[in-house]
């Protein structure tokens, strides 16, 4: 017959089955700081090397391929390193980085991602260069908030907290360089200290 | 109404297959390789309670081939979600009673 204490060790253990198969839980705290400070650089550059400060939905900048290499170029960083972080958090963890959990984790931002990515190509091609910014934050904002179902429920808060900013700053166009950078950097480095303090130690 | 240890199902008397219909519970679905991964057991010793869980009929199998290579899906049942629902109540009924 058996103790008390193993359907107390019986329901810990489903709880912990349940939560880990069901989310991926090895995002990092580092990760997040490390993107926050990519794109604070980033716009900072963007801002005072490429002197690219949109002021208006028809935008015109000389620079403009050199800003968007410059985006690539964050992205491309921001990506890695989280892959990075997460893998060593993952490995720590005696988890795998790409599992059943990741995988859909990732899948759940891709279509938001995607839309997002090809509206604003057509926005640029179309001139409506000023667009750019906002409507980026808000869709990397709605693929957190879906992001958020497959991982700690804190990155569904960021999610909010990105699509508000991307949707003010389309209401300030000639702010939205700096509220992006509050959005993609101040955001992503509190949301990285916080993970770290809540989780990581 | 007096609780006795038989009202717990044998086939959650194991820790993997509880664990399986836990996984399961949370998930539409899921393949042999990811069931293994959490569950840190062996082919063999999975394959075994999967098995036993089939023939309850708990579970459901769905076969088939990705790039050429078999792929196993298993999902919950109707009467495995039921079985297990039942399972968590005498669970907790069990810790009450004897707080």
């Amino acid at each position: 017959m058996k103790e008390e204490r193993d359907y107390i060790q019986d329901i810990n253990e489903m709880r912990s089955m349940m939560e880990r198969s069901s989310k991926f839980l090895s995002l990092s705290g580092w990760a997040g700081i490390m993107a926050g400070i990519y794109a604070l650089a980033g716009a900072w550059i963007a801002h005072a090397v490429l002197g690219f400060n949109p002021d208006a939905l028809l935008y015109h900048s000389p620079g403009f391929s050199n800003v968007a290499l410059l985006a690539m170029g964050v992205l491309v960083l921001a990506f890695f390193t989280a892959i990075y972080f997460s893998g060593q958090k993952a490995r720590k963890r005696g988890e795998k980085i790409w599992n059943h959990t990741s995988r859909r984790l990732l899948m759940s931002m891709m279509v938001p991602l995607a839309a997002g990515g090809l509206l604003v190509l057509v926005l640029i091609s179309k001139g409506l260069t000023g667009l750019v910014a906002p409507l980026t934050l808000l869709f990397y904002g709605l693929a957190l908030y879906n992001a958020g179902f497959y991982t700690i429920r804190e990155v569904k808060i960021m999610g909010i907290i990105q699509i508000v900013l991307g949707i003010t700053s389309v209401w300030f166009i000639e702010h939205s360089l700096l509220i992006w950078a509050i959005g993609f950097g101040v955001i992503h480095i509190l949301y990285g200290i916080y993970m770290h303090y809540r989780y990581e130690r | 109404m007096k609780l006795s240890i038989d009202d717990l199902h044998k086939v959650f008397e194991s820790r993997v297959r509880l664990g399986i219909m836990s996984a399961l519970a949370v998930n539409d679905e899921l393949d042999f390789t990811s069931l293994k991964e959490y569950l840190d057991v062996t082919d063999g010793n999975l394959a075994t309670h999967l098995k036993k869980l089939e023939t309850e009929e708990f579970i459901g199998v769905e076969k088939s081939f990705i790039d050429n290579k078999p792929n196993t899906k298993y999902y919950m049942t109707e009467a495995g979600r039921k079985a297990f629902e039942a399972h968590l109540n005498v669970l907790e009924q069990i810790i009450k009673s004897q707080k």
